[in-house]
């Protein structure tokens, strides 16, 4: 077993342990349900409206070529600087270059996932910069050096003690309970951080291909100052999130709000299609945009599961994954957890290393449920699992699904089997709970029910003989 | 090769294979499509109600529960009223404002030292100010929101650094829905977009601490319509 | 199952040759393997006129993954000739055969478990409790996790049994939420899961298959 897959069994076997833990993560996310469930009835029709936006990913994908183009010749003809990164490293060096060519100290930061994924932060601070992450949660989960526990929630495990106390440590702000009070407290800070800020780094959710715009959807309006008011502007994105037309917002912004936060629209939802124009007195001089591949063109080609590439990120399946609400978003250790994340983990980090997460699920299908742009999520936990194994099969498994084929399919030794099994599970009480019980993953909690003493079989052969 | 074309190259390749149709993953694969008409949403979004007044009413309903503060009057004069209220509760002392037909009368009527955004301005005067007041290009009925433009509302950071932000409205801005308003900027603006477009729905707020709801994350505590 | 079946007046046959639906191997990415099997169901089942299954997975099984296990296969159009045919216990009865009340009696407090299976691949929700509103003296309620997984998954169980056991937990914690006596189900193996941990926890809630309270007079 790998480093990760350890990892992850390890950190499982902790959480589920943690009762506190779980029903903080429960009760968080039972407050979602009901606001997301009250929003969707809003919708005169939540289905179609889900299949339309299916849809438009689908096209948006399929001919990516075409819509990342148009996107990024229109965004160019408004004097933003385009980039293209094909790997994370790369990314990560085209970054620090427009930082040190604009002679920067400090980068504030708007939230932004492809930031986690390519590990920017890190190497911006060991490139001598500093990096203040102003939303909010990722401000919170920075100052306790730990990664965001959920894509769009970074501090749902925290109680307000829990931050009350780091910003005493961290900030040395006087203690309080009052998550208002905590609020300010994070406002007061970060105010001065986005006036004397050099850059502004921001992520993106949708690039508009029509119209040559990225579009940023946010609450705290963090985002809003951190493009605002910097000198250079630097917007990192996936090439998979292209939408063709500025008009798909009118779908996708209500969609993503009602999945991802249970609102109507979130407090914010802005359009950049350049640096500050002529004509106005505010916003950056410079606008970077950089394009980020990082093995997307590799999810692309398997046509089976391109559809994982239609993702705008909500948080919806992380949240309705039962597997997530009894381990939570630090088990997974990678910085797309719940669903989707063991969907393209592999993709983006290596099959072998990650194909531990596509197994940990019960394949409840509530993540494809619930998805609003009809990812087929558990389909492809179970593609997964087939690639892993023919890409390298476990020849113990291989073995015993070979010889479980060959007694299923000839009955007079399938009943053998049976006769035998009804033999050894009265032995089984010796060895029952301890290491060499051979059933030591069932029966270490929960109690095995007994071989009919007549199976179905029998019966129906004895009733038909009669 | 650039970096550039070495993508693109990578994704042309990569869709040569066919990728099934959604939400019918088990059928073939369908090559052609037409992207689904773009109004169809209308259809599946919230309702927005088929008269002017419903949507109005709307809005008012949509303001509220964002905790946006709403003032529907008959005349100017009653706005300069409103005005003069905010300052004196809120205790106002300076205000942000760019030019405009609403907002010069706004500021005429508050009688207040104002930091202009017209031109590059200075920041930190801004950031004194303790409220910022601008116009918008659109009311939307369906979300409560307000359409601003960095042309609209005085650059980009005049509707957000403050921690009150008044916007001043006609009636005749309020528009049914998203798609409406989608409309409207490419109307307005299609040649010449300005570079910042922002909806602005209710005032600021995060839910990151126990999903407890605080307003005025970063952005103004306050959102103030004035309608008339 | 055969008994309810049988009163209504159908002809029932259980194939002695076939065991099981190969869904083990295709759930652990073994697809050659549960392919082996799945051939098997296939042919056997090719005459019969409808194919009744007593759980949501097992029905699933036939009639969504294997026209996925069998694509690109000349076997395709026999899995999908398969699938048509294939119907789950409780919807059998209320949708294919127009019957919500089998004569049963069952004078007991239950909740119901949405396999996941049965609800989110064959989208049955209501068949089972039509049923069960037709039986005498008995008392529904409803549990608030009804749909959420019970945390059975195959082998997850056994190859992640403390997120499978957390999650039965979390199962069984809002039956006894409703004061059920029972948790009844139309999926033998989310049952033997709730079974297999109330038990070892020494909890007085039973569980029980739906067949086996609507064979009950």
């Amino acid at each position: 077993m790998n480093t990760f897959a350890a990892q992850f069994r390890e950190q499982s076997l902790r959480l589920t342990r943690d009762l506190r833990h779980r029903l903080l993560i429960q009760n968080a996310l039972g407050k979602y349900e009901t606001q997301r469930d009250h929003r969707k009835a809003a919708f005169q029709d939540w289905q179609s409206a889900r299949q339309a936006a299916a849809e438009i990913k689908w096209e948006a994908i399929n001919h990516l070529d075409v819509h990342l183009q148009d996107f990024v010749s229109r965004i160019e003809a408004r004097g933003t600087v385009v980039h293209w990164a094909s790997t994370a490293a790369q990314a990560r060096d085209i970054i620090i270059g427009i930082v040190r060519d604009s002679k920067a100290r400090s980068i504030i930061k708007s939230k932004a996932m492809t930031s986690e994924e390519i590990h920017l932060n890190e190497a911006l601070e060991e490139a001598g910069f500093e990096v203040v992450e102003s939303d909010l949660g990722e401000f919170i989960v920075q100052l306790r050096k730990e990664a965001p526990y959920h894509i769009v929630f970074p501090a749902m495990h925290l109680t307000r003690g829990d931050i009350s106390e780091l910003f005493t440590r961290e900030l040395g702000s006087a203690p309080t309970q009052n998550p208002e009070d905590l609020t300010m407290i994070a406002r007061r800070v970060l105010r001065q951080k986005y006036i004397n800020a050099d850059v502004g780094l921001t992520g993106a959710n949708f690039p508009i291909a029509e119209t040559g715009m990225i579009s940023i959807t946010e609450n705290e309006g963090n985002a809003r100052l951190t493009a605002a008011l910097p000198k250079v502007m630097i917007s990192l994105l996936g090439i998979e999130k292209v939408l063709p037309r500025l008009e798909d917002l009118a779908l996708f912004l209500p969609l993503l709000a009602t999945a991802g936060t249970g609102q109507p629209l979130t407090c914010y939802n802005s359009l950049y299609g350049g640096p500050r124009r002529a004509d106005e007195s505010d916003g950056p001089e410079e606008f970077h945009v950089v394009l980020l591949d990082n093995h997307r063109t590799e999810l692309l080609a398997d046509a089976e599961q391109r559809d994982a590439l239609h993702c705008i990120r909500c948080g919806a399946c992380l949240n309705v994954c039962p597997i997530f609400r009894n381990v939570g978003g630090h088990t997974y250790g990678t910085t797309y957890s719940g669903p989707i994340g063991s969907v393209i983990t592999p993709h983006l980090r290596g099959l072998q290393d990650w194909k531990h997460l596509s197994y940990s699920s019960s394949l409840c299908g509530a993540s494809t449920e619930t998805c609003p742009v009809k990812i087929n999520l558990h389909h492809h936990l179970l593609q997964n699992r087939r690639n892993a194994s023919r890409q390298k099969p476990s020849r113990i498994e291989k073995f015993a699904f070979r010889t479980y084929a060959a007694i299923v399919n000839r009955p007079g030794l399938y009943h053998l089997v049976k006769k035998a099994g009804r033999v050894l599970q009265k032995l089984h009480p010796l060895v029952r709970g301890t290491r060499a019980d051979p059933a030591y993953g069932w029966t270490k909690t929960r109690d095995l029910p007994p071989i009919a003493r007549q199976t179905f079989k029998e019966y129906w052969k004895d009733r038909n003989i009669k | 090769m650039s970096e550039k074309d070495q993508i693109l190259a990578r994704v042309r390749e990569a869709l040569t294979s066919p990728a099934p149709h959604p939400g019918d993953a088990h059928t073939n694969p369908q090559p052609a499509s037409a992207l689904p008409p773009s109004n169809n949403s209308r259809q599946w979004l919230p309702a927005v109600g088929e008269t002017f007044q419903d949507r109005l009413e709307l809005f008012q309903k949509n303001a509220a529960s964002l905790k946006a503060d709403f003032y529907l009057v008959e005349r100017w004069e009653e706005a300069s009223g409103v005005l003069g209220k905010l300052r004196d509760q809120e205790g106002w002392q300076c205000v942000g404002a760019h030019k405009g037909d609403l907002t010069d009368a706004a500021c005429a009527a508050l009688g207040l030292p104002v930091c202009r955004t017209d031109h590059p301005y200075d920041v930190a005067a801004l950031e004194s100010c303790d409220a910022g007041i601008t116009e918008c290009d659109a009311l939307v009925a369906q979300t409560g929101s307000v359409l601003v433009t960095s042309r609209s509302a005085g650059g980009r950071a005049l509707s957000v650094l403050p921690p009150h932000h008044v916007v001043l409205a006609r009636r005749e801005q309020l528009l049914p829905d998203l798609l409406a308003a989608f409309e409207l900027l490419k109307r307005k603006y299609s040649d010449n977009y300005p570079s910042f477009i922002s909806f602005i729905t209710g005032p600021s707020r995060t839910g990151d601490i126990e999903r407890v709801l605080v307003l005025g994350a970063h952005g103004p505590k306050k959102l103030s319509i004035i309608c008339f | 199952m055969v008994q309810i079946l049988e009163r209504l007046g159908h002809t029932v046959e259980c194939p002695q040759d076939l065991a099981c639906c190969g869904q083990p191997a295709f759930n652990s990415g073994y697809w050659d393997e549960s392919r082996a099997i799945a051939v098997n169901v296939l042919s056997r089942l090719k005459d019969a006129e409808a194919v009744v299954v007593a759980s949501g997975s097992c029905g699933a099984m036939l009639k969504v993954f294997y026209p996925e296990l069998f694509a690109k296969t000349p076997h395709l159009d026999a899995a999908k000739s398969l699938s048509a045919r294939t119907w789950e216990f409780s919807d059998f009865l209320v949708t294919r055969l127009g019957v919500s009340d089998v004569g049963a009696r069952f004078p007991a407090r239950v909740t119901f478990h949405d396999g996941c299976h049965g609800l989110r691949e064959l989208g049955i929700k209501q068949p089972p409790r039509v049923l069960l509103s037709k039986v005498r003296d008995i008392q529904l309620v409803e549990m608030k996790e009804a749909e959420t997984c019970c945390g059975f998954g195959g082998a997850f169980a056994a190859k992640f049994p403390m997120i499978s056991t957390a999650m039965g937990e979390v199962k069984c914690a809002s039956a006894a939420e409703t004061g059920a006596e029972y948790i009844v189900s139309n999926d033998s193996s989310c049952l033997m899961h709730l079974q297999g941990l109330l038990s070892r926890q020494g909890k007085p809630v039973k569980t029980i298959h739906l067949a086996e309270i609507l064979v009950r007079q």
